[in-house]
């Protein structure tokens, strides 16, 4: 009873930390490169709906989550415009990207969907699979904490991919400088515009698997309350983590174990056991998150030059 | 790593910028609604026409701007102060629940009853700012994380506490209504009795406006956002604030007290937005609801206070922009069957051309240079087809605003309750 519990609340952490993980990652590789982005939630949104869209019409979940990365860099494409080579206010930019992708989402989801703002469901086996399935014994305590869709497992790999990326290699370094120092990187030779535009629109690109990892793996829909503040917790995430790949995966798993003991505790054996109205298990993950800030984390430092547009022929 | 906006250097007036982009704004949002297969001008004149025909359409652009303004000023207040508040979200909630239950359960006189609920709600949502404010200045949590959990413990704390028997309304996931002493809507029960209607057959024109919820709150609006002025810019607290907001190390070594003022911001944008979730519920909806999402009252405040230049006077003519906007565009589900969300596209690329004030002085300056028969990088190409879309885009918005005469469909009326 007891293992079956934790395996449950793991395995839940793993299926929830995910597509706040994807995002949380797309936003630790811009602001590395010094372009703050807000817009994690337009990305996030644009990206579930084209994912969810792209996999019905095509029958296939995976098109679907390649498209909606697409579609997230597309949007990302916007920012970097806007930020890099107009040398836009990247908050404003941000925010503006987070009524065009919802905007957008739900504009062409009444034109595809007959008026809807949903999408129809993907059937069963279309979506995204689950390569465990089966590995372990059914219902056994491997089986519930691995048994999950691959999005689950590309997505950690896809952290791993960054901090080694960032950290081992010369582009990370070179991105890293940008954000740091991007006169510094100048002097050096380092194309600081376009390494800055690499970075926001893979960013976008990670924002925009999030979204799909949502709406193709988690549910098999998008619909217009599908991301729901995603995109500000995955934010959140992204500073808890420090700017740091690690960081950012640590703080998700915090916000699916949050929002995992949440589900746990809302089981109808739970709820005999201890009951506690719903609506305050719900706020637990964001208790949680304010009171590790303020208890442990202390002040989380930014690239230092996140959020300021580098011109090259300032003084 | 947030930068407060007005750090760049400007080279046109932010005038100009605003109403460049509102026009680009509307272009984009044609564009869209050309490629979906619907005629953008006649959609456009649907919008004008949903919000100028009638006075009880005028009435209702300004009910929906109301709140606007107000999450508008809060976020404005705090962008002033150097804060980001994306917290006006659960300020909005906060206020607006205990306004609904001071509103319902407290037995008070006419008038004493509203403005007591008004204030209950303005300092909850104030209380809820400062603790994000304190939460800023005792352990250097950023406000953007910090208001972000608050909006979501607001509004989890709204739906625990409308669900509670005694409070819950028979059948309904929401408030008990507020009592009448504490609304603020102008002359409900007077204007559907008898010597009322008699009245309004007499004044078809006011009677058309008393159809609708029309309510006090957009003069308190108005009142509200009067005194941030005066505070912003006559008082030694708006200097302070602003000091602070300008250069917090500056401002510290000036003898000013920056933690307390960080906190002292905060708890005045909380109570604006508060006194937008207060007016809302005692002016119209006369409950607090259970709530699946956020409403987005908070975000597009953020819009509003963007878009208004941060400036009081700004965020309430911008407020009004999108309060027209929101409420004239529901109107093209009903007429057009096209989607009404083109507005939310329509706001997001005024915004985001708002965020690039550089984008017409560097293109002028790169398109007289091209005249001087220079450039011919790759780049420089396509900065120059850029360029050219833009102007295009530019002289269409001129006539997009200019063509209002067009044919439109009688328009649905009467909603109470939100457009999603």
């Amino acid at each position: 009873m007891f293992l079956e519990s934790v395996a449950f609340i793991l395995g839940t952490t793993l299926m929830y930390a995910t597509p706040l993980l994807y995002a949380a990652l797309g936003g630790t590789v811009s602001e590395n490169a010094g372009v703050v982005n807000i817009g994690l939630e337009g990305m996030m949104t644009f990206g579930a709906f084209v994912g969810a869209a792209v996999g019905y019409f095509l029958q296939d979940a995976w098109l679907g989550f390649v498209a909606a990365g697409v579609a997230g860099g597309l949007l990302a494409l916007l920012h970097a415009v806007a930020c890099v080579t107009f040398k836009a206010n990247q908050v404003v930019s941000g925010i503006a990207l987070n009524f065009i992708g919802p905007g957008i989402s739900l504009f062409c989801s009444r034109l595809l969907f007959d008026g809807a703002t949903q999408t129809l469901a993907l059937p069963l086996d279309a979506k995204i699979s689950r390569p465990l399935n089966g590995v372990f014994p059914q219902n056994g305590f491997w089986d519930m904490v691995l048994n999950q869709y691959a999005t689950v497992y590309v997505g950690f790999f896809l952290a791993g991919v960054l901090w080694f990326v960032l950290y081992r290699t010369r582009l990370g370094l070179r991105l890293r400088a940008v954000g740091e120092h991007p006169r510094a990187a100048d002097t050096l030779g380092i194309d600081v515009d376009r390494l800055k535009y690499l970075a926001v629109v893979s960013g976008g690109v990670l924002a925009g698997f999030g979204g799909a990892a949502m709406s193709v793996a988690v549910v098999s829909r998008f619909s217009a309350t599908l991301i729901c503040g995603q995109g500000f917790i995955a934010l959140a995430a992204m500073i808890f983590g420090k700017w740091k790949p690690q960081g950012a995966a640590a703080a998700c798993l915090l916000f699916g174990a949050a929002q995992g003991l949440v589900v746990f505790m809302g089981r109808a054996d739970m709820q005999r056991l201890l009951p506690v109205p719903s609506q305050l298990l719900a706020m637990i993950p964001f208790i949680l998150t304010l009171a590790i800030l303020v208890g442990f984390v202390g002040k989380a430092v930014a690239p230092a030059a996140d959020g300021i547009p580098y011109e090259k022929d300032a003084a | 790593m947030v930068t407060s906006p007005g750090k760049e250097r400007r080279r046109v007036s932010p005038l100009v910028v605003t109403l460049l982009s509102v026009m680009m704004g509307f272009v984009v949002g044609g564009l869209f609604l050309a490629a979906a297969g619907y005629d953008p001008f006649r959609a456009f004149s649907v919008v004008l026409k949903g919000i100028f025909s009638r006075p009880s359409y005028m009435a209702y652009t300004v009910i929906y701007a109301t709140p606007l303004i107000l999450t508008g000023l809060s976020v404005a207040f705090a962008f002033r102060t150097g804060l980001f508040n994306i917290g006006a979200e659960g300020q909005f909630i906060l206020g607006a629940l205990a306004a609904a239950l001071t509103g319902a359960f407290v037995e008070l006189p006419p008038l004493v009853h509203a403005v007591v609920a008004a204030v209950a709600g303005m300092t909850a949502a104030a209380l809820w700012g400062a603790l994000a404010g304190f939460l800023k200045a005792r352990w250097g949590v950023n406000e953007v994380i910090g208001t972000i959990m608050l909006n979501w413990i607001a509004l989890y704390s709204n739906n625990f506490m409308v669900t509670r028997p005694g409070i819950t309304r028979a059948a309904a996931t929401a408030t008990e209504f507020v009592r009448d002493s504490a609304r603020i809507e102008f002359f409900p029960l007077w204007k559907t009795g008898e010597a009322g209607l008699a009245w309004r057959a007499a004044n078809p024109l006011w009677s058309d406006v008393l159809r609708t919820p029309f309510n006090a709150g957009i003069f308190l609006a108005l009142g509200l956002a009067f005194l941030c002025w005066w505070i912003l810019n006559r008082t030694v607290l708006g200097y302070e604030l602003r000091a602070v907001g300008f250069n917090p190390a500056c401002a510290e070594y000036g003898g000013i007290d920056v933690k307390r003022n960080v906190v002292r911001s905060m708890a005045i944008a909380g109570a604006l937005a508060g006194a937008a979730g207060a007016f809302h519920v005692l002016g119209w909806t006369r409950q607090a609801a259970e709530l699946a999402a956020m409403e987005g009252f908070g975000f597009d405040g953020i819009a509003v206070a963007l878009i208004g230049n941060n400036t009081p006077l700004g965020c309430v003519l911008s407020g009004l922009l999108f309060g027209a906007l929101k409420y004239g565009g529901s109107k093209l589900q009903f007429a057009l069957r096209a989607p009404t969300e083109v507005v939310n596209i329509v706001m997001g690329a005024i915004v985001f051309f708002v965020a690039m004030p550089r984008l017409a002085p560097l293109l002028a300056e790169r398109w007289r240079r091209r005249k001087g028969g220079e450039g011919g990088s790759a780049s420089g190409g396509q900065e120059k087809e850029r360029k050219e879309s833009t102007d295009d885009a530019i002289s269409e918005a001129t006539t997009d605003v200019g063509a209002t005469e067009a044919e439109t469909t009688s328009t649905g009326e009467e909603e109470r309750g939100h457009v999603s």
